[in-house]
C-alpha cells in the first residue's frame, strides 16, 4: 500500500500536469488522465506546443537557403535548436549532431552510412537481446547485405545484460557494439560507461540508443565514451517528426552519406555532386523546421527543471509503485529489483489475464498504459512472455498515479476472479 | 470498463469451447497478431465430400478477447462449406461477441477470423480493413 507518511515526490506532479494541456482533455469515464505511457511517448507542455505555432507564426522560412530576414531568423533558430540539443547531451560540438525523425533513423542512418562502408563478410556486429525493434532490424538488414554476422548478447534472469557473455563476444572482434542504454520493455539501466570501455578494448565501436535515457536522466556522451548515440523527441517532450544522431566527428566526416538530394551537397552537375559538411552532409531535404523550435524549448523546459530531478522523481515513483505492486497478490514483474539500475518503467504481468485485457479494464479506470511486446520481441522470448502491461513514469506523475494504478489492478482481478 | 468484459465473454475466455488440437486433420493454419505477439493455430476436419466443416479447434494462448471470439466463432463452423467459411463476414464476427470492440482490441477480436481465413485459403489473409469492420459497427 502506499502510505501517508512517506514524502510526497521528488518534484510537484500537480504543478507539472497544470503544464501541459492534455491533462484538460476529460476523459469519458469523467476521471482525471492518469497518463502511465510516457515511455511510448512524452505528453507535451504548453511551451513547445506555444514554440511550434510560434515558429510558423513568426519565424518560418526554409533553412539555409534564402537571402532575406525571415530565412536567415529560421535558419539562426534551427542551429539554435542544434547547439541546445548538443549542450544537453554533452556533445563536444554541435557539428557532431545530426537532426533525422527519430532514433530508428539516425540507427538507419549508421547501419547504411558507416555499416555499408565499413563492413565486409564475415565480420561481426554485436546487439543485445534487450534492444528494441529498431536498434536489432537495421543491423540484420546490414548483416545479411553485407555478408557480416550479428551476434546477441544475453540478458540474465534478474534483467541485466550479462557482463560475462558480453565479454565472451567481444572477445570475437566485433567492429560494433549495438546497445540500449534503457531497457523499454525491462526498464533496466545498463553500465555504459563499463561496457564502453570493454568495447573499446576489444577494438568495438559503440552505438548507443539513447531514447529511453535521454528524457529521463543526466546524460553525457563525452563522458560515456561512446562513438555514436541516437534519441527521439517525441519521448523528451519534443514535437514527434525529430530526433537526433550523434556520433564523433572523425567518424561522421568519413561516412558517406544517407539520403541525397539538396542541401546536402556543395555543388552539383549533371555528371555527379560533392558532398556539404557535417552535419548538413546528413540532412537531405528541408527539415522538420518548426519542431526543432519545439525540441529547443522542451529542452529548455526539461533544463529548467534539471535532470538530476527528473530522474530522483521518477526513481522515487518508480520505488514507490514496485513496493506498493509487491504487496499485491498475482503480480509478477521483469527487470531488476533495485532502483539504481532500474528506470522509471515497470514491465509487470497479471496472473491469469492478458496484458492487453489489463490495459483495456485500466483505461475503463483513466489510466492509461503501454500493453504488448514494446517492440522488443526478443525480451519477451527471453521470458516466455506474450506480451507485457508497462507503466512509464514522467514528471507529471505522482503517487495519485500508483494508488489509481494499483487500484485499477484490483478492478481487473476481481473482474477476472482471479484475486 | 465499458461492460466489455461481460460473464459471456469471461465464460468463453476461462472454458474456451473448441479448443486444443485435432489430429489426424485436414486443414491447419496458424497466424499471429502482431500487436502482442499472440499466436494462435487452428486445425479443422472435413466430412467424405471434403467440403464441409466437420470438426474444428483452436489452440494458442492470448487474450480474453481473442479467445472468446475464436470459441464462440468456432461453435457456428459445424456444418458449414469451406466456401460459405471463406465468405463470412469478418463484421458478424465482431457482432457475435456481443460487447463493443473498438479499434485498439479489433486484432484481438478478429485473430480467430484471420486464421480461419488461412485455413480455408491455404494462404495467410490480410487483416479486414478496420474502416469496413467498425463503420457498420458490432453492437453496442
Amino acid at each position: 500500500m502506499v502510505t501517508a507518511h512517506v514524502q510526497p515526490g521528488v518534484l510537484d506532479g500537480a504543478a507539472f500536469r497544470a503544464d501541459f494541456p492534455v491533462f484538460d482533455r476529460p476523459h469519458r469515464t469523467g476521471r482525471p488522465l492518469s497518463f502511465l505511457d510516457s515511455a511510448a511517448s512524452s505528453q507535451k507542455p504548453r511551451v513547445v506546443i506555444d514554440a511550434v505555432a510560434d515558429a510558423y507564426a513568426h519565424h518560418y522560412a526554409n533553412v539555409h537557403r534564402g537571402i532575406y530576414e525571415l530565412s536567415e531568423d529560421a535558419t539562426h533558430r534551427f542551429e539554435a535548436a542544434r547547439d541546445a540539443l548538443a549542450r544537453f547531451i554533452g556533445a563536444p560540438s554541435a557539428r557532431e549532431v545530426v537532426f533525422v525523425r527519430n532514433a530508428t533513423e539516425a540507427i538507419n542512418l549508421v547501419a547504411y552510412s558507416w555499416g555499408r562502408t565499413n563492413l565486409h563478410a564475415g565480420d561481426l556486429i554485436l546487439a543485445t537481446e534487450m534492444e528494441h525493434h529498431a536498434n536489432l532490424v537495421p543491423w540484420q538488414q546490414l548483416a545479411a547485405a553485407t555478408g557480416a554476422r550479428i551476434e546477441y548478447v544475453a540478458i540474465t534472469d534478474d534483467g541485466h545484460l550479462d557482463l560475462d557473455d558480453l565479454r565472451a563476444r567481444l572477445a570475437r572482434g566485433p567492429r560494433l557494439l549495438a546497445v540500449t542504454h534503457v531497457s523499454n520493455a525491462l526498464g533496466t539501466i545498463n553500465p555504459i560507461v563499463e561496457i564502453t570501455r570493454m568495447a573499446h578494448e576489444a577494438g568495438a565501436l559503440v552505438l548507443l540508443d539513447a531514447a529511453q535515457s535521454v528524457p529521463h536522466m543526466p546524460v553525457d556522451v563525452a563522458a560515456l565514451d561512446v562513438d555514436f548515440a541516437v534519441l527521439s523527441g517525441h519521448k523528451m517532450f519534443g514535437p514527434s517528426g525529430i530526433g537526433a544522431l550523434w556520433g564523433r566527428r572523425d567518424l561522421l566526416d568519413a561516412m558517406p552519406p544517407f539520403m541525397t538530394g539538396g542541401s546536402m551537397i556543395t555543388r552539383v552537375t549533371l555528371d555527379g555532386a560533392d558532398w556539404n559538411e557535417v552535419p548538413w552532409k546528413f540532412e537531405a531535404g528541408t527539415p522538420a523546421i518548426a519542431e526543432a523550435a519545439g525540441l529547443a524549448a522542451a529542452i529548455d523546459y526539461l533544463e529548467g527543471i534539471g535532470m538530476a530531478k527528473v530522474r530522483a522523481h521518477e526513481r522515487f515513483l518508480f520505488d514507490q509503485a514496485w513496493a506498493a505492486l509487491s504487496d499485491m497478490p498475482g503480480i509478477r514483474f521483469l527487470g531488476p529489483d533495485d532502483s539504481d539500475e532500474h528506470a522509471g518503467v515497470i514491465s509487470f504481468m497479471v496472473d491469469g489475464v492478458h496484458p492487453h485485457d489489463v490495459a483495456t479494464i485500466l483505461d475503463g479506470e483513466g489510466v492509461a498504459v503501454r500493453a504488448g511486446h514494446h517492440c522488443a520481441q526478443p525480451v519477451m522470448l527471453r521470458y516466455d512472455l506474450p506480451a507485457t502491461t508497462r507503466a512509464s513514469f514522467s514528471v507529471y506523475n505522482d503517487l495519485d498515479d500508483i494508488v489509481r494504478l494499483t487500484d485499477a489492478i484490483r478492478v481487473t482481478q476481481r473482474t477476472f476472479g482471479t484475486a | 470498463m465499458d461492460n466489455l468484459y461481460r460473464d459471456f465473454i469471461l465464460e468463453h475466455y476461462r472454458a474456451p469451447h473448441n479448443h486444443g488440437a485435432l489430429d489426424p486433420h485436414d486443414l491447419a493454419f496458424a497466424d499471429s497478431n502482431p500487436t502482442c505477439g499472440d499466436e494462435m493455430s487452428m486445425t479443422l476436419v472435413l466430412d467424405a465430400s471434403k467440403q464441409r466443416v466437420a470438426d474444428v479447434a483452436f489452440d494458442g494462448r492470448g487474450c480474453a478477447i481473442s479467445q472468446a471470439s475464436a470459441s464462440i466463432m468456432t461453435d457456428e463452423l459445424r456444418g458449414m462449406t469451406l466456401d460459405e467459411v471463406r465468405d463470412m463476414d469478418p463484421r458478424d464476427v465482431v457482432a457475435n461477441l456481443g460487447v463493443p470492440i473498438g479499434a485498439a482490441r479489433l486484432k484481438c477480436a478478429l485473430l480467430g477470423y484471420k486464421v480461419l481465413q488461412g485455413a480455408v485459403t491455404g494462404a495467410i489473409s490480410h487483416w479486414p480493413d478496420e474502416a469496413d469492420v467498425l463503420q457498420k459497427g458490432p453492437v453496442s
